[in-house]
């Protein structure tokens, strides 16, 4: 059976249409808007949580987000396994909903940064990224105010040990230095997993760089290698 | 009871206009009444110093579906069945006052005339001027505005793919913040802000209206600043914008534009509901009643007059077919967004609104429309004469040419943007192909076609001071010469025209030729007005701004693979000069910069413009550029320099010069642009030039790690690249 894609739209998602146009025109493959308010998702083999301000980021980004309808059977489809990407707003909404640990502060800056980011590959045995390798620099822009990773240091050394880190800000030598990080993230992480590696989150926008034209390819890596999986899965 | 002074000065009409607003009337108004033609007469919603002069502008084009005046904003036509709707406006007065908060609800004003049109928004740009960096309210307004553009506009989802900061003292206490967005629109689409059809419902939808904004467009708007303590106390008149709530409004309207139950669509922008609903009377040849009591409101107390002068932000006015309200109703639900039916469209031209009941207001709606009209004349300013004949400083020795570039570089006029523009979201909706800082126009694809358009915002006060005349058309013009540098045919230009106080018959003068003179620079480019406004009074302790037109252009890509950057991209390409070299530093950065001079008399010929664009536009069609960059401010060098650190590649050649070597250098002669091509391509380049007659003259090569200009100067490009990249923070204090 074809692969089906959700993409979850709360009130002030606006990555949702970006999502769909790499998956549906770029890829190939079958995606729908999912509505805050539905409470199913039954029938899709993965789930996008874009980005965005849901809820104009009142009071905390994804913090109101986290409480719709929909989110109750995210988490349900991410115990039973399925794969779940949450970039930049997504990647607050999955901290805010505890399926993925920490949280996301404001930039160091105090500014919203957008440009292109250089990333480390941290972990290559994950749904997102089983087609590249440890090592690899990736070039895939960031474009948010609140990218600043936070967590304890207990539950970071954890996270660490258990490979949780999937990509790391970097220079273009693929060097984690300060001066690399855009937002002032914690051991400059820009996306982690949960345990079961089944559900990640970043700061960066993968659907902006699936095309030549728009300035890169490399967030193709993140789609082929999820599409990838689900046919492993399935097949 | 006659009116008082201090009433007419609330709402700033003059006792004149009380009178003729009596006679009109055939007796006084009442206070809710008055409160009504104080912002329909105001100068910000009834151009009263203005209109007859905007009449010069030519409107109309093959490809115009909507012109200039017409609607909340203009549309041309891209084939395809598609359309671009575009304007710009000013947010000047609120952004001196407040400056995030007026900068951020000046990017959802416009973005709210673009969704009245029934368009998706799809790019945004912004036009910023401010005084010197060296002050700290300069500096405080700079980072204010740029902080509210960022704050509002990435939370929308819009891209803010372009735009342009300057710096200058007469910005000081009156900064200049435009806003320009565009919207695409498929054939059918279209809304209309009009209530034709007697029966028709208004419906509110979006914020509760509250006190904030009364008096926006009379007070502060239409006023000059005196300079003091006082103009802090307008800062209640500034509004605070909730994008969050924006964002919604543009789905949900967008939905209901589609479902066929509007009648008509309109912002509740300016003078909020009065002028929203009363312009819309007025296109449909129709009346309204309103009651006022039904509409949402954020406290208690408040008055007929208070609701309907309110500018609070988010709102929009839906006329609703008759009986079609509880679809549209569902619509919105599903935003969680509630409308409010708050009156409905009559069919005898009278504005009625009630309260509890009673009738508070009736006027005619022709009445209420029609401000009256002031030419009031102009004369020449003084100043003008001594300033052309201004000598210029004594020509410096040529030893110190490297250091003069590297300082221009640096300056705060021509050094790198990034931190500003990497503070907004350029690349959301996945279609910017250019963005700020690689080209002198952003491009955005049209999904589904190979088309893309080509949008710039540029203005030059400086000139515009020194040559009103000249200073319109040289807007116009460049412009319209930065789309063609990213390889797009101009369609049409919005405009800001920032000026100081009509009523000063030295800037009237200024007012009326710098008109003029963008009138002709329309007329002989083809581009027409589609869209604009206009921001007076910008003045601060009696001192007027520079008389600034910005303009706003789009052009059209047919094939978006066409397109063009403004960075050298192959080692070994050769760089040409596309038009006259350069004679005199009139008006020029480097006089403003090195030697705190603004003097001499800029002028432009427009038929070599003319030509240029259109030798332009067809190279880039047949691919026999590699990069076009426009030579403006800060001269050739500059330019030159400017395409080689944009890719970091270095440059070796000559510059032509038959005047002294600053002006060689640094002179800003308009109708010239640098273009880099393939050596095969440069003689066939060359002769289609000459077949336009237009000069075409090789200055050097593309490569190594050097800037040279032979017997002029020699650097290494890191230091140049090193000056252009922090020389913002650097005056900022950050560096």
């Amino acid at each position: 059976m074809p692969s089906r894609f959700a993409i979850v739209v709360f009130p002030g998602t606006w990555s949702d249409v970006d999502w769909h146009h790499a998956i549906t025109n770029v890829l190939g493959v079958d995606a729908e808007y999912v509505f805050h308010k539905q409470s199913t998702l039954a029938g899709f083999d993965a789930v996008i949580l874009p980005g965005g301000f849901s809820y104009g980021d009142y009071l905390r980004p994804g913090a109101i987000a986290h409480l719709s309808p929909v989110m109750r059977s995210v988490i349900d489809f991410a115990a039973g396994g399925g794969p779940v990407i949450g970039s930049c707003n997504g990647f607050q909404v999955l901290c805010e909903s505890g399926l993925l640990p920490g949280a996301l502060m404001r930039n160091r800056s105090l500014q919203f940064r957008c440009h292109p980011q250089n990333l480390l590959v941290e972990r290559a045995a994950t749904p997102f990224t089983s087609l590249s390798s440890v090592g690899d620099i990736l070039s895939i822009p960031v474009s948010h105010g609140d990218g600043n990773y936070y967590v304890d240091p207990e539950a970071l050394a954890l996270m660490e040990s258990k490979g949780q880190i999937a990509f790391r800000y970097c220079d273009p030598s693929g060097a984690v230095t300060e001066d690399a990080n855009p937002n002032g993230s914690l051991n400059n992480i820009a996306g982690i997993t949960n345990e079961a590696g089944n559900v990640l989150g970043l700061m960066p926008h993968p659907e902006r760089v699936v095309e030549r034209e728009l300035g890169g390819t490399d967030g193709l890596l993140v789609l082929h290698s999820m599409l990838e999986s689900l046919h492993e899965h399935v097949g | 009871m006659p009116v008082t002074q201090a009433t007419l000065e609330t709402i700033a009409l003059t006792r004149a206009e009380y009178d003729l607003i009596c006679q009109k009337l055939n007796r006084e108004p009442n206070e809710v009444e008055l409160g009504l033609f104080g912002a329909l007469w105001s100068e910000h919603c009834g151009y009263k110093h203005s209109k007859p002069l905007l009449s010069l502008f030519p409107t109309t084009g093959d490809s115009v579906q909507v012109e200039a005046g017409q609607e909340n904003a203009g549309v041309v036509d891209i084939g395809d069945g598609l359309s671009i709707v575009f304007k710009a406006e000013s947010h000047n007065h609120p952004s001196a006052v407040e400056p995030y908060q007026g900068a951020a609800t000046g990017v959802g004003g416009i973005i709210r005339d673009i969704l009245a049109m029934g368009a998706r928004p799809i790019a945004l740009l912004n036009s910023l001027r401010f005084g010197p960096l060296d002050d700290a309210r300069n500096r405080f307004l700079f980072e204010g505005v740029v902080r509210g553009i960022s704050g509002y506009g990435n939370c929308i989802g819009i891209p803010d793919v372009g735009g342009e900061v300057a710096f200058a003292d007469a910005y000081s206490g009156n900064p200049l913040v435009n806003a320009m967005c565009i919207g695409l629109l498929r054939d059918g689409e279209l809304m209309s802000a009009a209530a034709s059809t007697p029966g028709s419902v208004l419906l509110t939808v979006g914020s509760a209206t509250g006190r904030d904004g009364i008096h926006g467009a009379s007070g502060l708007a239409s006023r000059t600043f005196g300079g003091g303590e006082n103009d802090a106390e307008m800062r209640p008149t500034v509004q605070v914008g909730d994008p969050f709530l924006e964002k919604v409004l543009v789905e949900a309207c967008l939905e209901a534009a589609k479902s066929g139950h509007l009648e008509g669509l309109q912002d509740m922008g300016a003078a909020g509901l009065t002028s929203s609903a009363i312009e819309c009377a007025e296109r449909g040849g129709t009346g309204l009643e309103i009651n006022v009591d039904a509409v949402p409101r954020r406290e208690e107390g408040m008055t007929a007059y208070d609701v309907m002068l309110s500018e609070s932000q988010e709102r929009m006015l839906l006329i609703v077919k008759e009986g079609h309200e509880g679809h549209v109703s569902e619509i919105f639900e599903r935003w969680d967004l509630s409308v409010s039916n708050i009156g409905t469209v009559t069919d005898d031209g009278i504005a009625r609104i009630f309260e509890n009941g009673k009738s508070v207001a009736a006027v005619s709606v022709e009445t209420l429309v029609a401000a009256p009209r002031y030419r009031p004349g102009g004369s020449r300013p003084s100043y003008l004469d001594s300033l052309h004949a201004h000598p210029l400083p004594p020509e410096p020795h040529i030893s110190i040419a490297a250091q003069l570039l590297v300082n221009m570089l640096g300056s705060p006029n021509i050094a790198s943007r990034r931190s500003v523009y990497q503070q907004y979201d350029q690349e959301v909706q996945t279609n910017t192909l250019v963005k700020p800082g690689a080209g002198d126009a952003a491009i955005v694809r049209i999904r589904g076609t190979k088309k893309a358009i080509a949008i710039a915002i540029d203005g030059n006060g400086r000139y515009t001071y020194l040559e009103p005349y000249a200073g319109g058309a040289m807007a116009v013009s460049e412009a319209c010469r930065n789309v063609v540098c990213a390889g797009g045919t101009p369609l049409a230009i919005t405009d800001c025209l920032n000026f100081g106080d009509p009523t000063k018959p030295e800037v009237y003068y200024q007012l009326e030729e710098a008109i003029k003179g963008m009138s002709a620079a329309c007329e002989a480019l083809g581009v027409p007005v589609i869209s604009g406004n206009v921001s007076l009074f910008n003045e601060s302790a009696g001192e007027a701004i520079y008389p600034t037109p910005v303009v706003g252009a789009v052009g059209l890509l047919d094939d978006a693979t066409t397109m063009l950057t403004a960075g050298f991209s192959n080692t070994g390409d050769f760089v040409l000069l596309l038009g006259e070299p350069a004679t005199g530093l009139e008006g020029s950065e480097y006089l403003a910069h090195e030697y705190d001079q603004v003097s001499g008399q800029p002028s432009i010929n427009l038929a070599a413009e003319v030509s240029l664009q259109k030798l332009v536009v067809a190279l880039a069609d047949d691919r026999l550029l590699v990069s076009a960059h426009d030579c403006a401010d800060g001269g050739l060098a500059v330019a030159i320099a400017e395409s080689s650190i944009i890719s970091g590649y270095g440059f070796s050649g000559d510059v032509p010069s038959n005047d002294r070597w600053d002006a060689a250098l640094f002179g800003e002669s308009p109708s010239r642009i640098i273009v880099s091509c393939a050596p095969t391509d440069a003689d066939v380049i060359t002769r289609r030039a000459e077949a336009l007659g237009v000069p075409a003259a090789r200055l050097g090569t593309v490569g190594g790690n050097r800037f040279t200009i032979y017997d002029v100067l020699d650097l290494p490009l890191v230091d140049l690249i090193d000056a252009h990249t922090h020389g913002l923070n650097r005056a900022l204090g950050m560096g």
